[in-house]
C-alpha cells in the first residue's frame, strides 16, 4: 500500500502551486470622515484614499497632462470615474454597522475627484447613508477580503467628525495581528471543534469606531 | 478503447465545469488593476510567503528613488529584486507549476528543468520589458491600454498550456490505457522494460527498438508528441531536440509577464530610470528562477523516485509511473483551464 501514499506525495509537491493566493498590489493609506446631519444623525461617510507612489505612476502612465509629471483634478477626472464606478462591484470596501445593525450605504455623490500630490494620487469620495443614521455606535469596517489591496489608516487623525453632536467621539481598531497567546489559544481548539470562541474572519479589516451619548 | 477514452474526456470535461464554476472573480477595483493570479485568502506559510513578498515589494518604490539619487544604491535595488522574484514564485503563479507538472510528465532531466526554469522567468523579464518599453516608454500607452496588451498575452498564454497539457495527457493517458489493460499482459511487459531501459540510457536504444517493431503506431505518436520519454542520452541533452519540446512550454509560461515588473518598470520610466527598472526586472526574473528551480527539483526527485519503484516492481511499478505522467499531464490541463477560466469569468467573457 506504498504505491498511493507516493502519488499523493507526488501530487502534493504540485498542488503545493496551487493559484489560489493573491498579494496586495495596491496599498491604500486612508482618512475618513464621518458626516453629520444638523439634527445630529450621520449623513456619509468622506473617504480620502492615497495610493502607493508605484501605483499612483501605473495609473497616470500615459494620461495626457499640461505640464509633465502633474496632473490636475479635471485631467484625473475621466481616471477617477473608472476608479469610482470599479469600486461599486466591492462595495466599496465598506460596511457599516448601527448599533450592530448593517447600515445600507448608497452611491458615492457625483462631486468625487482625484488629486495629485508629490507623487500619489488620492481617491476622495463621499458615500452616502441611504437614510441618515443616528447610532449610540458606529462601526465601519474598510478592507478587501482578496487582500488584493492593502488598506491601512493614516498616521495622523485617520477620522475625524465632521458637525457631530457634542460628547460623540472616534477611534480606530487596527487589524489584528495574531499574537503568540492567540495562537497558542487558537492552536488548543480540537481540530474536530469548530471555532466559536476567536472570530478571525475580520482580521485583516480596519475599523472605524464611534460611539456617542 | 475508445470508449475508455471518451469517458476520460468527459470526465475532465466535467472537472472543468467544476472548475469554472469555482473560478474566482478576478478583482479590479480600481478599473486599472494590474494583472495578477487569482485571489483567495491566505494563512500559514503561504501567508508568511504573500506577506513577505509584499515587504519586498513595498521596498522596491524606495530602492529606486535610492538609485535615482545615488547610483550605487543600484545593488540594493537589485538584491531586493532578487529577494522579490524568490517570494514571488514561491507564491502564487502558475510558472513552477506548469514545470513541474511537465518535467514528471516528461521524465526530464534536473539540468533541464533549470534550463526551463530560467528560460520562461527570463522570458517573463522580456515580456515585460518590451510591454513597458514599447507600449509606455515610446507610444505613451496608458495603463488601461498596457492592461489591454497583457490580458491578450495572457489568454494566449493560458491557451497554450492547456494546449500543451491536452497533447501530453493524450500520449500519457493512452500509454496508460494500454498497460490498464489486462488482456494484452504481454504489452505490459513491454512497457515495463522501455522503463527500465529509460533507467539505463544505455539499454535504450536496444529497447527502443523492439518497442518500435511491435507497436509501431504507438511509438510514432510519442515520438511527435513534446511528451515522449526519450532516455536521457547524452547526445540528448546535448542536442536541440528536448528543447525545441520544451519551447512550447517556455513559451506558455514566459510569455505572461510578472505584474510586479510591469509596475517596476513603469514606475522606473515615470521616475526617468527606466534602465533601473530593466535591471530590477531581470533580477526579479533570476529570483523567480531559482524558486522555480527549487520546485521542479522536487518534482524531478519525486519522479525519479517513482521511476527507481517501477524497477523493483515490474507491474505495480509501470502503472505507478505511467498513473503518475498522466496525472502531471492532467495537471498541466486543469492549471491552464483554470487559469482560461478563471480570467475570461473575471473579464465577463464567460
Amino acid at each position: 500500500m506504498k504505491t498511493p501514499r507516493i502519488l499523493l506525495a507526488a501530487l502534493a509537491s504540485l498542488a503545493f502551486a496551487t493559484p489560489a493566493l493573491a498579494h496586495p498590489h495596491v496599498w491604500v493609506t486612508m482618512t475618513t470622515e464621518v458626516v453629520y446631519g444638523p439634527d445630529g444623525s450621520a449623513t456619509g461617510l468622506k473617504h480620502a484614499w492615497a495610493f502607493d507612489d508605484m501605483f499612483s505612476s501605473f495609473a497616470t502612465q500615459g494620461l495626457d497632462s499640461k505640464e509633465k509629471g502633474k496632473f490636475t483634478r479635471e485631467e484625473l477626472a475621466p481616471l477617477a470615474k473608472v476608479n469610482v464606478e470599479s469600486l461599486k462591484e466591492f462595495g466599496y470596501f465598506t460596511v457599516a454597522t448601527v448599533d450592530g445593525k448593517k447600515a445600507t450605504l448608497g452611491e458615492p455623490l457625483a462631486d468625487y475627484f482625484l488629486d495629485y500630490k508629490d507623487e500619489v494620487l488620492t481617491l476622495n469620495f463621499i458615500l452616502p447613508f441611504e437614510k441618515p443614521v443616528k447610532a449610540k455606535e458606529l462601526k465601519v469596517d474598510i478592507y478587501d477580503v482578496t487582500m488584493f489591496v492593502d488598506f491601512a489608516f493614516a498616521k495622523d487623525n485617520p477620522v475625524k467628525l465632521a458637525g457631530a453632536p457634542a460628547g460623540c467621539k472616534a477611534g480606530t481598531e487596527l487589524p489584528k495581528e495574531m499574537t503568540r497567546e492567540d495562537a497558542l489559544r487558537l492552536s488548543q481548539i480540537p481540530a474536530d471543534q469548530p471555532n466559536t470562541t476567536m472570530a478571525w474572519g475580520a482580521k485583516f479589516a480596519n475599523k472605524i469606531v464611534v460611539n456617542c451619548p | 478503447m475508445k470508449r475508455r477514452a471518451w469517458q476520460r474526456g468527459a470526465f475532465i470535461l466535467a472537472a472543468l465545469l467544476i472548475l469554472a464554476i469555482a473560478g474566482h472573480a478576478l478583482a479590479q477595483p480600481f478599473g486599472v488593476r494590474p494583472p495578477s493570479a487569482p485571489a483567495g485568502e491566505a494563512g500559514g506559510f503561504a501567508g508568511w510567503i504573500l506577506a513577505k513578498q509584499a515587504e519586498f515589494y513595498r521596498m522596491l518604490s524606495g530602492a529606486i528613488r535610492a538609485a535615482k539619487a545615488d547610483g550605487s544604491a543600484a545593488y540594493t535595488l537589485l538584491g531586493i529584486s532578487f529577494l522579490y522574484g524568490v517570494f514571488h514564485a514561491a507564491g502564487p503563479g502558475h510558472g513552477k507549476a506548469v514545470i513541474s507538472a511537465y518535467m514528471v510528465a516528461n521524465d526530464e532531466t534536473w539540468r533541464r528543468g533549470v534550463v526551463l526554469s530560467f528560460a520562461s522567468a527570463l522570458l517573463q523579464a522580456v515580456t515585460a520589458v518590451a510591454i513597458v518599453g514599447i507600449a509606455a516608454a515610446l507610444l505613451g500607452a496608458t495603463a488601461k491600454t498596457m492592461g489591454d496588451a497583457v490580458r491578450v498575452i495572457e489568454i494566449v498564454s493560458y491557451g497554450l498550456i492547456v494546449l500543451i497539457g491536452l497533447r501530453l495527457l493524450w500520449v500519457k493517458g493512452r500509454a496508460l490505457l494500454r498497460l490498464l489493460r489486462p488482456v494484452k499482459v504481454a504489452h505490459a511487459q513491454h512497457a515495463h522494460d522501455h522503463g527500465h531501459g529509460h533507467d539505463h540510457g544505455h539499454h535504450h536504444g536496444h529497447e527502443h527498438h523492439h518497442a518500435h517493431g511491435h507497436h509501431h503506431h504507438d511509438h510514432a505518436d510519442e515520438a511527435h508528441a513534446w511528451g515522449h520519454a526519450h532516455a536521457p542520452e547524452p547526445q540528448d541533452l546535448t542536442g536541440r531536440h528536448w528543447l525545441r519540446r520544451g519551447l512550447a512550454a517556455i513559451v506558455a509560461v514566459g510569455l505572461r509577464p510578472c505584474s510586479g515588473a510591469i509596475i517596476v518598470l513603469v514606475f522606473a520610466l515615470a521616475q526617468g530610470i527606466f534602465w533601473l527598472g530593466v535591471a530590477s526586472a531581470f533580477a526579479m526574473g533570476i529570483g523567480t528562477a531559482l524558486t522555480v528551480t527549487a520546485i521542479a527539483t522536487l518534482a524531478v526527485g519525486a519522479r525519479h523516485f517513482a521511476g527507481r519503484l517501477a524497477k523493483a516492481k515490474p507491474g505495480i511499478g509501470m502503472l505507478l509511473v505511467r498513473g503518475l505522467e498522466t496525472a502531471a499531464a492532467a495537471v498541466i490541463v486543469l492549471f491552464g483551464a483554470a487559469l482560461l477560466l478563471g480570467y475570461m469569468a473575471s473579464e465577463r467573457l464567460l
